[in-house]
């Protein structure tokens, strides 16, 4: 009885938006008289923090502070079209939507400011702190506020904007697979460092080390949250997850928490991540989708890492303890 | 079926139930008194969404006879925080340390962390770990809840 | 946190931005860890009903005769709805793109095909009333034979247990998708070694914290408000619209917020039923999946098996592969359809192959249906793929880095399915990641970069 250190590597690729296109997100923006705007979408926030990044990149567009924006979502009698949030499209899409829509609201907040400080549209600049300022002229400014008073009570004109993003749809060619699937690729590397236990069959994962190319991070710490508890997920479908022990037999599938097997807290190793960035020139701010690519290297680095430990190759997930003991004594 | 009208004292306030014999905790909480933050992720004990304290001991709501909880007092996570401007150390350490995601399991999370706190005031890791063995999460992967619950316990016991 | 580092690439010009690249507070918080979070089940109804459905305990069979007088007599039953109920009672989500064939029963008719498909919904006072009723709907099965594997599935002989009469998703002329780029023979006689091996990976459950779920509300106008924690909100208005024969103006879809999904709540069963079950009672409905139901009848990520075959010369290059997959469906392909098209752009994974040549297919079997899953028709290769290429080092003994980085794909490549590859990084994060576990690659590998 002994354990065995191993470690392991694997390097992936994850293409950003669904497979084909023919998806498109739309949203509006439109500022109150008081100066706060609203973005209204119909995309959904499934915990992965959509609206966070919707409120950054419409606050980052419109030039104006976060906590001004704010973002409604998740009714269909208000909120334009979205095909919805998978396919790492969610950021991509809706960001992209987004920003056209509060561009066009920006040009009718600055004309309309422009109007007020009698000097051209194209000369003007916004602080991102709730002020519009005359290039070259800081003292000559007005505040967004003013400027959103002013467009509902002194003019009677709408600040707002329309956008919609739309990947056309792409048929494969039957004969080849010749098509456009995608819009760009994050990529990522993970070493996974393992012990296993040869009585047990256990595989204890000790450290994760990843580096993962991510186009631009619209919120660091929402992607940090994605690679941390994306690995998780990973470890658990390369080592514990299956609906069906005896695949592809149904029969003896878990009903709840209880018999569906998942690490927890005194499972998940340390972890090690790098995050470098290669805008993606489709991308909003040069985006590539990165909710779903952070779970995908562990399996086959886990697998190589105990390949390496212990010099069983195991070809079938998930890497139970049995398949473990299974392939030590066929190799004994 | 047996009814009963049940006086529970829930977040301070006393309340008066009728309820059946199987009628849940969980179900009182949510249906009755309006505090869906009690969440009903599994019904069978699994996941710890559902966790309230009972006379100060963590309880899976969903596995509690709400007959249990006559004359009793139960907290649950809309008790948690002194006024929504005035949050628990846990919940702004959860906040600060990005430990909820899509939020579902966040009030059980929050739950087992303050019976923890509540008996042992300078927990290790392991206690941490321990202590939420019974929440389950999909999003987090865990490492920033048990960092979160270990900051707000320094806070607490400063 | 996670170390930002940068590395030089021709899009990385110098940017100033004032809320882009910022860890701002993630939005709604606060409601998370307060209970404040209002989700779909949070909303409460005047006089809600409850949805249970009847379901099937065999994997295969046909439906003989059901006898719902039970249910009907059972105190707190309302109604029930059975196929002749559903308008249009075959659908398959893609169907929205102009995919098809359409394969999916919401309510079995005639035939069951996965044990847990439901042949009767019923709609009672609370959810005890429908669950007593639903435990007596008395129904007599014939059972047919069952298949589960993939392989067994497209035998001669094997059950055909669909209803477009073929047990493989149909690709335009084909039994599969396919990828054909370069001459793939030529490339094999062209190797010093050949690797084989077939891969397998299990079905496993999306499991978010919040189980899948809709309740749909009639207004007094003549329109349906349908709380949904689905992922896609106008994806399942559409479809509901079709499988009700309600017209979309009169869908009302609210969400927006949901306890985690990671590709599992874009079936559309629940909006479906809860639907119709309002339509025709004129009350709420709700239908939520038991966990039980979530764990073994809500869709599941696929179990896929692969069979590659790999041309490689001593140098570590790999001139040629061939790879045979099968995702597993189950009873109804749902979105899996799909995942199979985003497998086959993936063939070759982050590496330029010369000679690709791939059969995909999307296989029906008696099983629980699967859908899309986070990283859905990849993820499942990725494991095949990228442990492959550890047993190709191993057997030309080529240090495993250098393999990958000899032949990671670089902007300008030409991938498999003829889309030139751009805005690549392959050769970054490997680099990166070797220098993080102190590794020092030889020098002809740091020199290495993904653009020209």
């Amino acid at each position: 009885m002994a354990k065995h250190f191993g470690r392991g590597m694997a390097a992936i690729s994850y293409p950003t938006g669904m497979n084909l296109g023919g998806d498109p997100t739309g949203a509006l923006v439109y500022a109150t008289s008081s100066g706060e705007f609203k973005v209204t979408l119909s995309s959904v926030d499934l915990g992965q923090g959509l609206r966070t990044v919707a409120r950054q990149i419409a606050a980052e567009t419109l030039g104006v502070p976060l906590e001004t924006v704010n973002i409604q979502t998740g009714d269909t009698d208000t909120g334009p079209h979205c095909h919805g949030s998978f396919a790492s499209r969610g950021t991509h899409r809706m960001g992209n939507a987004v920003i056209a829509a509060a561009k066009e609201a920006r040009d009718v907040m600055l004309s309309i400011a422009a109007d007020m400080l009698e000097v051209d549209a194209e000369d003007l600049e916004t602080d991102g702190e709730g002020r519009i300022h005359v290039a070259g002229a800081p003292d000559k400014s007005v505040s967004v506020t003013d400027v959103c008073l002013n467009g509902h009570f002194g003019i009677g004109k709408t600040i707002s904007g329309r956008g919609m993003y739309l990947k056309e749809f792409n048929t494969p060619d039957p004969e080849t697979g010749a098509m456009d699937p995608d819009d760009g690729h994050a990529h990522a590397c993970c070493v996974a460092e393992i012990e296993v236990d040869d009585e047990t069959g256990i595989v204890d994962v000790k450290k994760f080390y990843s580096t993962y190319e991510v186009g631009r991070a619209i919120n660091p710490a929402l992607v940090d949250q994605q690679i941390i508890g994306g690995a998780w997920m990973g470890m658990s479908y390369a080592l514990f997850e299956t609906t069906s022990p005896y695949n592809p037999t149904p029969d003896h599938a878990p009903a709840d928490f209880t018999e569906y097997l998942m690490p927890h807290a005194a499972e998940v190793p340390e972890m090690e991540n790098i995050v470098i960035e290669r805008p993606n020139p489709t991308g909003p701010y040069g985006v590539k989708g990165v909710g779903e690519m952070v779970s995908n290297a562990q399996s086959p680095a886990i697998a190589n890492a105990i390949y390496d430990a212990i010099g069983v190759r195991i070809t079938s997930l998930p890497i139970t303890p049995e398949k473990i003991l299974d392939a030590l004594d066929a190799k004994a | 079926m047996t009814v009963k009208t049940i006086a529970v004292t829930v977040n301070n306030v006393e309340r008066h139930v009728t309820v059946k014999a199987d009628t849940t905790l969980l179900d009182v909480m949510r249906d009755e008194l309006g505090l869906t933050g009690v969440r009903a992720g599994c019904r069978r004990g699994g996941c710890g969404s559902c966790s309230v304290m009972i006379d100060g001991a963590l309880s899976f709501s969903c596995l509690t006879p709400a007959m249990r909880a006559d004359g009793r007092t139960v907290e649950t996570i809309e008790g948690v925080a002194a006024s929504p401007s005035d949050l628990h150390p846990i919940q702004r350490a959860f906040i600060k340390h990005g430990s909820s995601q899509c939020g579902f399991c966040s009030s059980g999370m929050v739950m087992s962390a303050k019976a923890l706190l509540d008996r042992t005031p300078k927990p290790t890791r392991d206690d941490v770990v321990e202590a939420i063995s019974g929440n389950t999460c999909r999003c987090t992967g865990y490492a920033s809840i048990v960092d979160a619950i270990l900051e707000a316990a320094d806070e607490l016991s400063a | 946190m996670y170390r930002k580092k940068h590395v030089e690439f021709p899009e990385n010009t110098p940017q100033s931005f004032h809320a882009v690249g910022e860890p701002v507070t993630r939005v709604g918080i606060e409601g998370n860890v307060t209970g404040g979070l209002k989700l779909t089940e949070d909303y409460a109804f005047n006089g809600l009903t409850h949805l249970t459905m009847v379901r099937s305990p065999h994997h295969h069979a046909k439906i003989v005769s059901m006898d719902l007088s039970g249910a009907e007599a059972t105190p707190g039953f309302i109604r029930a709805l059975t196929a002749k109920d559903v308008p249009n009672n075959i659908i398959t989500p893609m169907q929205l793109i102009g995919i098809g064939p359409k394969d999916e029963r919401i309510i079995a008719q005639d035939v069951v095909r996965y044990k847990g498909e439901g042949l009767a919904a019923i709609i009672a006072e609370t959810p005890e009333a429908a669950a007593e009723a639903a435990s007596k709907v008395k129904v007599e099965y014939e059972e047919l034979p069952a298949v589960f594997d993939v392989e067994e599935a497209l035998k001669d002989d094997a059950p055909i247990i669909t209803l477009h009469g073929k047990n493989y998703f149909p690709y335009e002329d084909h039994h599969c998708r396919r990828i054909r780029f370069g001459d793939v023979e030529q490339g094999f006689a062209e190797a010093d070694v050949i690797v084989e091996q077939r891969y397998d990976t299990g079905p496993v459950e999306h499991v978010p914290m919040e189980v899948t779920g809709t309740i749909c509300e009639p207004t007094a106008d003549g329109r349906f408000n349908v709380y949904t924690n689905t992922q896609g909100l106008f994806f399942i208005l559409a479809l509901s619209s079709y499988v009700c024969d309600i017209p979309p103006h009169k869908l009302r879809f609210l969400g927006g917020v949901t306890g985690g999904g990671f590709g599992g709540k874009v079936d559309g069963v629940t909006e479906y039923l809860a639907i119709l079950g309002a339509h025709l009672t004129g009350r709420p409905v709700k239908y939520f999946y038991s966990r039980q139901e979530e764990m073994q009848i809500s869709s599941t990520r696929a179990g896929w098996r692969f069979y590659i075959k790999d041309g490689v010369k001593n140098d570590g290059r790999i001139v040629a592969r061939k790879l045979v997959g099968y995702a597993n469906c189950g009873a109804y392909n749902r979105l899996v359809n799909y995942g199979v098209t985003k497998g086959a752009a993936h063939v070759p994974g982050p590496y330029t192959i010369p000679n690709v040549y791939a059969d995909m297919h999307c296989v029906y079997t008696n099983r629980q249906p699967a859908s899309a899953m986070r990283g859905f028709g990849v993820t499942m290769m990725d494991f095949a793929i990228e442990s492959q290429m550890d047993i190709i080092a191993e057997k030309i003994g080529v240090d495993p880095w250098r393999l990958r980085l000899i032949n990671a794909y670089k902007d300008g490549d030409m991938k498999a399915h003829r889309k030139e590859a751009e805005g690549t990084a392959l050769i970054e994060v490997i680099q990166e990641t070797a220098a993080a576990i102190g590794y020092d690659l030889p020098e002809d590998l740091k020199a290495l970069k993904s653009y020209a």
